[in-house]
């Protein structure tokens, strides 16, 4: 299958995601420029991490009105599937394919270390290699990354299953110190009504090999891989 | 055109240089050719002070591709066709006046050295100095410069893996900020920052240029501390994102075979950018500065010229070629704009709406004079040498627990978690062991290969013995390196010391040097780039003399590579190297923190250590070791500790004590690492620690969840862990 990796200025996981794809799953990826409105050809599109356009607006403000985004929107609604990373999940939001927001972190400070993810929902075709309730180690990067919406989008969020991963402790234990940003009920990562976005802050495309400390990551490539 | 002394002051040039630059003119400067002359001709850029010493330094070596001083950084071959490049550079004087900016433009600064070259730059440090962190001015500092190299590194997506950050009044009011970049790029594809080719287009990319960071190589890199508070504008400010915009554009050029050169436009910003790409080729340059896009109005061409605005880069692209280079960079939103062309007649000319302004030998302008001090040994030397042993009260075997966690709880000890936490340290796919243990490793990806990489540098020891100090500089950063498995490979430093016109902070430069020459010479090692910031003194009282050096090694096979924490229970610990004697409490931090005294030389044997490296390259290489931690600040006792603490588990041995226990316990005698192996691989170890002629000591074993030193020390790895986790 074939990877359409976007490429905002000031990404920078296009790189870390082409390689754990291309190189790690095998799999066929290109780069997409995101001057670009043509998908054709793509199975699955990734909006990878960085800082697009320096992300000096609020986060993923500025990308959110690409041309790239237009296309992307429309392949979504084809029931096709988008992974938002980090930087990605925040364009997603603020583009409207995924409710809610990314927040300053509650200590106000960036933070890069490994977590862990349990699989709230394996029902989805970025999950469904995970066992249920599996705990992933991959690690986060940012400094926006507490999510948040109001308790209805909360509830809705919840009452579906569309939690797709949240922060825990290496047990599979749902705690305020496994929580590495203050994100509401502990929400990593999270799907659109039809299943068919997933956005999350963490960074799969960096736990792609154990000799970087986890290949957790690459459970939801091939999750992903094995839908298509 | 007579020159006031205030003018002379503005530049930081003496009345003799003035002479001298009429004398080979043969005429008085006009404004902008002085303004271009106060740049050059600064310690920042053109090593006046230092240069003579510089040159003790070992540069060769048969992996060095480019060596230090010919280009942005020094280039060393890794095989398999890849090279990398890195250097270190200061942002002192910055950091003190605007914390955040100065040290985000300082990663900047250093990234742009990188990719200038055509090297993508993969991998971050810093070495960070700053004074007690009791005053509160102390964590301003602190603060604004982890944040902003935070908010500037992250940005970028380069890996910030590593570095260290020591606390001492010295640097009260002088913090220390060097940064450490490194890139990695094929040995066909560098660039370098040369102009040639009469006709060639000088284009100049990136930010417009405004009024910020005037004067700040000759102007803040010149000057003591309490007298730059008055010159916050010469501090820029940073743009991370232009930035990382620029590193996409400019290593997409380098592949292309449109250009002839590159260079960033950093300390003299336009000024040393085009002169020194002029003098590497042997040519001249006709430069028109209303082609230079600004960002305010009113500026005059000397502004113009000595601007120090970031994120700009000058390319020299072949007659031609312009259209496409331009169509390049407008993908990548960024300006381009031809200033100036390449000339065959050596000389410097900027015209000013077609006016000749400035019109001077690139040879003169670039030729800054060399000076050399009167070194003299300081008097005060000889009493901080001394250690009256008699009057150092012995630590009592009771006491030796709440010792150890008062030092694992110390600042300049205790963990960086906290700081290195908000650098983005995995970034690229390439990070192995990240920070927190001795040395940060990165696979290179499509090999089997892995460089290990570490800055090191003790100010107190260079203090109170600057030749040993020096020494240990070097022996300490490479023995961090071998314990990761790493065979030393190269290294680049900043030498951060005071007003060099003092007779005894010339004898601490010297001696510095002389120290860090002598032990890079032992160990083969060569000094690939590297760079100098004087005046760092605050009332007339001089920081430690403070060389940082980053060094660099190469692992074979990353499968093969080895961290500090220990790996699993009943593994066998040994230390290996010589105990140490009781003095070795010297300029130590035990000594420091407890009985608060700055006394005694360290020693090192550089036999010994160049031993103990082998030994410990070749137990990784040959996968004897399960851990190794080099024993530096605090000792034994404290490397022991923190092997556990990074294992989480505990440890449980004994120690012969034949002199002091405080010496043998926190003595910080050199040439030694704390290592464990499998219990089946013991016999391995001693054998090659036989053969290499390094002391083998067996000390006890991997056990349990307690730090147990039979009869001298029994402590829960948790507390352990709880003062070493939240000392800042």
């Amino acid at each position: 299958m074939k990877f359409g990796i976007v490429v905002f200025p000031g990404t920078w996981s296009d790189r870390d995601c082409y390689y754990s794809v291309h190189n790690i799953c095998g799999q066929e990826a290109i780069y997409i420029w995101h001057k670009e409105t043509d998908l054709t050809g793509c199975d699955c599109i990734i909006l990878p991490g960085g800082f697009s356009y320096g992300d000096y607006l609020r986060t993923g403000a500025i990308a959110r009105f690409s041309p790239v985004m237009e296309a992307v929107a429309a392949f979504s609604k084809k029931g096709r599937p988008v992974i938002g990373i980090c930087n990605g999940f925040q364009v997603l939001c603020e583009a409207h394919l995924l409710p809610g927001v990314l927040r300053q972190n509650d200590h106000l400070q960036y933070r890069c270390q490994w977590t862990y993810l349990r699989t709230e929902n394996n029902a989805t075709p970025f999950t469904a290699k995970c066992r249920p309730g599996q705990v992933l180690k991959i690690p986060i990067s940012h400094y926006e990354g507490r999510y948040y919406a109001d308790d209805s989008v909360i509830k809705e969020l919840e009452d579906a299953g569309r939690v797709a991963f949240r922060y825990s402790t290496p047990a599979g234990e749902i705690t305020t110190e496994a929580n590495p940003n203050g994100a509401l009920n502990n929400i990593a990562g999270i799907v659109n009504k039809q299943g068919n976005i997933l956005g999350l802050m963490p960074h799969p495309e960096r736990s792609c090999e154990d000799v970087l400390g986890s290949s957790d990551g690459n459970i939801i490539w091939e999750s992903v891989i094995a839908s298509i | 055109m007579p020159v006031s002394k205030q003018q002379l002051e503005e530049i930081a040039l003496s009345r003799k240089e003035y002479n001298l630059i009429v004398s080979k003119l043969g005429r008085e400067p006009t404004y902008v050719e002085l303004g271009l002359f106060g740049s050059l001709w600064s310690e920042h850029c053109g090593y006046k002070h230092s240069k003579a010493l510089l040159k003790m330094f070992p540069g060769k070596g048969k992996h060095v591709l480019v060596k230090a001083g010919e280009e942005n950084a020094g280039v060393i071959d890794i095989g398999d066709g890849l090279v990398i490049g890195f250097k270190m550079e200061s942002h002192n004087h910055p950091s003190y006046i605007e914390p955040y900016q100065g040290a985000a433009t300082g990663v900047g600064g250093i990234v742009r050295d990188i990719f200038t070259m055509g090297l993508r730059p993969i991998a971050l440090m810093n070495s960070l100095r700053f004074g007690p962190l009791s005053e509160p001015h102390n964590r301003y500092l602190m603060s604004g410069v982890v944040g902003g190299i935070a908010g500037y590194g992250n940005c970028l997506g380069i890996a910030d893996v590593g570095g260290e950050i020591y606390f001492d009044e010295c640097y009260s009011g002088n913090p220390l900020v060097n940064a450490f970049c490194l890139g990695i790029g094929r040995a066909d594809g560098l660039v370098r920052a040369c102009a040639y080719g009469e006709g060639n287009l000088v284009m100049l990319v990136g930010a417009d240029t405004g009024r910020d960071g005037m004067h700040g190589a000759s102007g803040l890199a010149s000057r003591t501390f309490e007298e730059v508070r008055e010159l916050r504008s010469a501090v820029q400010v940073g743009n991370p994102f232009m930035e990382k915009l620029l590193i996409e554009a400019c290593l997409e050029l380098a592949k292309t075979d449109w250009i002839v050169g590159m260079q960033d436009c950093g300390a003299a910003g336009l000024t040393s950018a085009t002169v020194e790409a002029a003098a590497k080729g042997q040519s001249g340059m006709d430069i028109e500065v209303q082609k230079v896009p600004r960002r305010e109005k009113g500026m005059t061409a000397y502004e113009v010229m000595l601007s120090e605005s970031q994120e700009r880069m000058v390319v020299i692209v072949k007659k031609g070629y312009q259209h496409k280079v331009k169509a390049l960079f407008d993908r990548w939103e960024l300006h381009s704009d031809i200033i100036g062309r390449v000339t065959s007649d050596g000389m410097f000319t900027i015209r000013d709406n077609g006016r000749v302004v400035a019109h001077a030998p690139v040879e003169v302008l670039n030729t800054a004079p060399v000076y050399r001090f009167r070194p003299q040994r300081p008097a005060w030397l000889d009493g901080l040498q001394e250690l009256d042993l008699s009057k150092i009260k012995d630590v009592a075997s009771g006491d030796a627990g709440q010792t150890l966690l008062r030092l694992l709880a110390t600042p300049n000890i205790c963990s960086k978690h906290k700081v290195y936490r908000q650098y983005d340290h995995q970034v690229g796919d390439n990070t192995v062991v990240l920070p927190g243990s001795d040395a940060a490793v990165l696979r290179i990806q499509e090999t089997t290969k892995a460089i290990s990489m570490v800055t090191d540098g003790n100010g107190r020891y260079c203090y109170v013995n600057p030749l040993v100090g020096g020494m240990i500089a070097v022996a300490e950063a490479a023995r961090n390196t071998a314990c990761s498995g790493a065979r030393p490979m190269a290294i680049t430093n900043c030498l951060n010391f005071g007003n060099p016109e003092k007779n005894d902070v010339y004898y601490q430069l010297q001696e510095c040097i002389k120290g860090m020459s002598l032990a890079c010479q032992k160990l083969r090692v060569p000094v690939i780039s590297g760079n100098v910031s004087l005046y760092n003194e605050t009332r007339g009282v001089a920081i430690y003399p403070t060389p940082v050096v980053g060094m660099v090694g190469l692992i074979k096979d990353v499968r093969r590579h080895c961290s500090s924490g220990f790996k699993q229970a009943g593994d066998i610990v040994f230390l290996l190297g010589d105990p140490g004697g009781d003095d070795s409490i010297g300029s130590s931090e035990y000594l420091e923190l407890v009985h608060g005294q700055v006394s005694g030389s360290q020693r090192i044997d550089m036999e010994q250590e160049k031993r103990l490296h082998t030994c410990l390259i070749k137990a990784v290489e040959r996968g004897i070791l399960n851990s190794a931690h080099d024993c530096s600040d605090g000792g034994l006792a404290v490397a022991l500790a923190e092997s556990c603490i990074l294992g989480n588990i505990g440890f449980k041995g004994a120690l012969s004590v034949r002199g002091r226990l405080d010496a043998a316990l926190f003595g910080e005698a050199q040439s030694r690492a704390v290592v464990s192996v499998n219990p089946g691989s013991a016999r391995k170890l001693e054998e090659l620690a036989y053969r290499c002629k390094v002391t083998v000591t067996g000390l006890g074993a991997v056990h349990g969840s307690r730090f147990a030193l039979k009869g001298l020390l029994d402590l829960p790895v948790s507390e352990l862990d709880r003062a070493w986790m939240n000392g800042l």
